[in-house]
């Protein structure tokens, strides 16, 4: 089995970047993504829109056609492109994946995770029905199939992507019935103090331009919403809140949730990295030093999966990862290292800085750390918030107490869905903090493969049975 | 519970809240002693939350046979005992011989078994095998089968001991670790981390962590850290009952009630007990998979949901020390179960419980004494 330098989880603006970066320096690189091209999610799909479908590239934004750049400064790198594998478990200088339906082995001197974000789950009753999706869900049919949903569509939550998917959607042709904001009205004075930074990183002026656009659409805007409920029997039919001192009832083929995206957690807790809560952000993140170093060994972890920080803050975390590799391995003097950095450096620290607006002013409601007992919070194992909160009552002291006393965060997902509930259930009924509290032990593999794919795995050891 | 500090003076002190530990406070509790359980993490955390469950008596060391027989019959009745079905089922456990060769060891034990006495072990011809197992590879000849024996959830299994434990006075202390223990012939004085705590007898159920105590005493046993893995599928229609194990190769593998698939056997990943922690062996996992869906094709179209290990006390001849302490009057243990002591859970507590109150236990502990690697220890280094 070969060794690379430096292998790369996730083709997205930092592991794209950073690949470019190190191979610059002369390292042998694999990159290694679940998508057929690179781009991760914020360019998802973008060779293939530029080359087959030029339209949606231009109604898809200038900022998604940005991400042509990265992927052909990608493309001519030199760095092996593991396309359409799915890495289901590190080991400290190894990791496996499965590709056609066969796990694979791959060794390397250094890991970088580059594994991007999920969205934050959105648990309120009725969240599992159809007919309800993650705005996520809906970008990536546009995205790489150009689909666009038809019927009424109501899209709840807040967040800059909640609102660049409305629109997305409007040029693209789709009439959204309403925009529900879930920001109580209390955040706005509270994100005041950040105005300044944001309005040097350009966000905002992105922001209200796409407010503007969306109100000039006719789009129906629900402020200080809160209570929100999903009803229907079977499919969802409709969505139900509180704004304005009145209960809203609106009729809806399609509910579009969405309130930001947390870091993915899966790999970095299932290789056992120490993890902080971050209060501003109000997710678990991994912890690093300014490189993207973590508590193991040999392993960094740069982008939104490191923290939120948005695809251009991404490249930046992400060249500052490749070189720090390089240095590690020999490719780099420490000088040099810092001297190259520099730039990257300075303007990672703006884009940040830019973000601490967003980050309070589109917070979760307090409402979804601590959904309704009826709130499904576990899909997979379809565990409730009130069977939680029962579960805390009588003696699990933590996340994983309850997983093993009620299953929940044990199906297919990994717990990828319930973690966070699950924990700030537990952390609310025990009194005690998200960080004291925790988060489950998350066992490989990250997400299910089938038993064929690892019995098909070549083990290039002799193993003998029974002596072990 | 959790956090409350240890103090004051006790009957019996526990080290160890596993299914041993918390079998024995109850047991212990119900004749009537006052009882403290010292967890350093919390119950059910280590090997007795996270087994495979088995609940079986085929294929036992022979000496431990007669202490699996009578748990046996405590299992059947494992709902009056602590108030919870436990999750337990009777679904038959069968050993299957891959070969004419491995017939004919299956048939060597019946008749060693037979000719002392037991009948709980019963050959299968091939066609009572496939009648159990329809799903079951072709061209197997045969097997060895418990019909009685089945599985049990073993988290839950742990926590209903804890809870009726708890019903009956025992204080349970989480997240307090035992640092030291001093045996007088008055008592044993116990430092923790978080408090000291005084006890008449005190007993070492500390499984994997359990040699540092027998050191402490002065009596080192040469106890090792075993990580056996284990696979779960997505759930899948019921195509087995009975849990299946292999004569030639490692192998355990059962559906659960919820239709999902456990793949165990004994293959091992790294334990890593100075840190509570393990790490998985793909490789050798993957050769886990492998026999299992070389035994049931059927498997193979699944997905693997997690994979895990649990540390385990492994001692060298693979059965338990269940003894006195050689240099401490007043202290027990219970602990190197090999891999296969949750269905032993439920009679050595009450055993245990029997040396403390009366001095005398009512099956033979002989076969089990820490002394026996005492007296292997000089032959071994020689
Ligand atoms: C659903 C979704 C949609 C988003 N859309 C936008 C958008 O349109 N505009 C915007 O500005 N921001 C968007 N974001 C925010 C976005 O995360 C960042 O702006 C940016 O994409 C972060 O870059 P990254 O390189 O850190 O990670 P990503 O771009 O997320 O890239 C991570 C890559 O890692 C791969 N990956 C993850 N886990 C594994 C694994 N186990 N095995 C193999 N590959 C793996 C993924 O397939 C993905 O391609 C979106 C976020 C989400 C979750
Ligand atoms: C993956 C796996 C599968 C298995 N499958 C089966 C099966 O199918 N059937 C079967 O019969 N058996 C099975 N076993 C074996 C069975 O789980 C164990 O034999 C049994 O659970 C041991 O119980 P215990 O109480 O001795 O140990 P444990 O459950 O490990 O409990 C010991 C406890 O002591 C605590 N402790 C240690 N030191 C201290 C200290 N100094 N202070 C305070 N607390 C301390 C530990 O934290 C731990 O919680 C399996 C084991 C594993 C790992």
């Amino acid at each position: 089995m070969k060794t690379v330098d430096l292998a790369i989880v996730g083709a997205g603006p930092a592991g794209m970047v950073a690949a470019s970066e190190a191979r610059g320096h002369g390292l042998s690189v694999a990159v290694l993504d679940e998508q057929e091209a690179p781009g991760g999610q914020i360019y998802r799909a973008v060779e293939a829109v530029a080359a087959q479908a030029p339209e949606r590239l231009a109604l898809l934004g200038e900022d998604y056609a940005h991400g042509r750049r990265l992927a052909e400064n990608f493309r001519v790198s030199g760095a092996e492109h593991i396309d359409r594998a799915l890495v289901w478990q590190l080991e400290p200088n190894g990791l496996w994946y499965l590709r056609d339906e066969v796990c694979h082995e791959l060794k390397a001197n250094r890991i970088l995770l580059a594994s991007g974000a999920i969205e934050r789950p959105v648990p309120i009753p009725g969240w599992t029905r159809p007919g309800v999706m993650t705005a996520g869900g809906v970008q990536i049919l546009l995205k790489s199939s150009g689909v666009v949903p038809d019927g009424r569509v109501v899209l709840a939550g807040n967040g800059p992507l909640l609102y660049l998917l409305a629109a997305q959607l409007l040029a693209a042709g789709c009439r959204i019935g309403a925009l529900v904001e879930t920001v109580p009205y209390a955040r706005y004075l509270e994100a005041v103090p950040h105005l300044p930074a944001a309005l040097g990183s350009g966000y905002l002026s992105k922001g209200v331009r796409l407010l503007r656009h969306l109100r000039s659409s006719g789009t129906r805007i629900y402020r200080n919403a809160r209570d929100l409920r999903v009803e229907g029997e079977q499919h969802a039919e409709a969505l139900c809140f509180h704004a304005g001192g009145h209960e809203v009832r609106l009729d809806s083929d399609l509910i579009v949730l969405h309130e930001g995206v947390i870091p993915n957690q899966q790999l970095t807790r299932a290789l056992g990295c120490v993890h902080r809560w971050d209060d501003g952000q109000k997710c678990f993140r991994p912890e690093t030093d300014e490189w993207g170093n973590t508590s193991v060994e040999d392993v960094l972890t740069v982008g939104d999966g490191a923290g939120i920080g948005g695809a251009l803050a991404a490249e930046h975390a992400g060249r500052l990862a490749a070189l720090e590799v390089a240095r590690s391995l020999g490719y780099l003097q420490t000088r040099e290292r810092d001297r190259l950095s520099t730039s990257s450096r300075r303007q990672l620290n703006k884009l940040l800085q830019g973000r601490r607006f967003l980050e309070v002013l589109y917070a979760p409601p307090e409402e979804r750390q601590s959904p309704p007992d009826e709130t499904l919070v576990c899909r997979c194992e379809e565990v409730t918030a009130g069977q939680v909160r029962t579960a805390v009552r009588t003696g699990c002291t933590g996340p994983n107490q309850v997983k093993a006393f009620t299953r929940c965060g044990m199906g297919p997902c990994q717990g990828r869905m319930c973690g966070n509930t699950v924990s700030a259930i537990v952390a609310e009924t025990q009194g005690i903090t998200m960080e004291e509290c925790g988060y489950y032990r998350i066992r490989p593999p990250i997400k299910p493969i089938p038993l064929a794919a690892l019995a098909a795995a070549e083990v290039d050891c002799e193993l003998d049975d029974v002596a072990q | 519970m959790t956090g409350k500090p240890a103090s004051g003076t006790t009957d019996l002190a526990v080290i160890g809240g596993g299914l041993h530990g918390c079998s024995l406070a109850l047991q212990a509790a119900l004749k009537g002693l006052s009882v403290v359980v010292l967890e350093k993490d919390s119950i059910a955390r280590h090997a007795s939350g996270v087994n495979a469950g088995g609940v079986r008596r085929l294929g036992r060391h022979p000496a431990e046979i007669p202490l699996s027989l009578a748990s046996m019959r405590m299992w059947h009745e494992i709902e009056e005992l602590v108030h919870d079905d436990c999750g337990f089922q009777v679904s038959g456990q069968v050993k299957v011989a891959e070969t004419e060769g491995e017939m004919g060891n299956l048939r060597l034990r019946a008749e060693q078994l037979r000719s002392q006495g037991y009948e709980h072990e019963v050959l299968l011809d091939g066609e009572e095998l496939y009648r159990l197992l329809p799903a079951l590879k072709r061209g197997c000849p045969g097997g060895l089968a418990c019909l009685d024996d089945g599985f049990a959830e073993p988290y839950r299994t742990t926590q209903a001991f804890r809870r009726r434990a708890e019903a009956l006075g025992v204080r349970f202390l989480e997240k307090t670790r035992v640092l030291s223990l001093e045996a007088r012939c008055s008592g044993c004085r116990l430092s923790t981390s978080s408090g000291e705590l005084e006890a008449g007898v005190v007993a070492n159920c500390a499984g994997a962590w359990a040699a540092r105590i027998c050191e402490q005493l002065g009596e080192p046993v040469p106890l090792e850290p075993i990580a056996p893995m284990m696979t779960v599928t997505q759930r899948l229609p019921f195509f087995v009952k009975p849990v299946v194990g292999t004569t030639g190769r490692l192998l355990s593998f059962k559906q659960m009630p919820n239709g999902t698939v456990l793949i165990g056997g004994g293959h091992r990943g790294r334990a890593e007990p100075q840190h509570n922690g393990t790490a998985l062996d793909f490789r050798r996992l993957i050769r886990n998979v492998q026999i299992a869906a070389d035994l049931f094709p059927s498997v193979r179209g699944a997905r693997i949901i997690r994979c895990w290990a649990g540390i385990e006390a492994r001692m060298p001849d693979d059965i338990p020390v269940i003894s006195r302490s050689s240099t401490a009057s007043n202290v027990l243990h219970a602990f190197g179960f090999s891999a296969h002591g949750f269905q032993l859970g439920p009679v050595v507590g009450r055993l245990m419980s029997e040396l403390i109150v009366s001095g005398e236990s009512s099956l033979s502990l002989k076969p089990f004494s820490i002394t026996r690697f005492q007296r292997d220890r000089p032959a071994a280094t020689s």
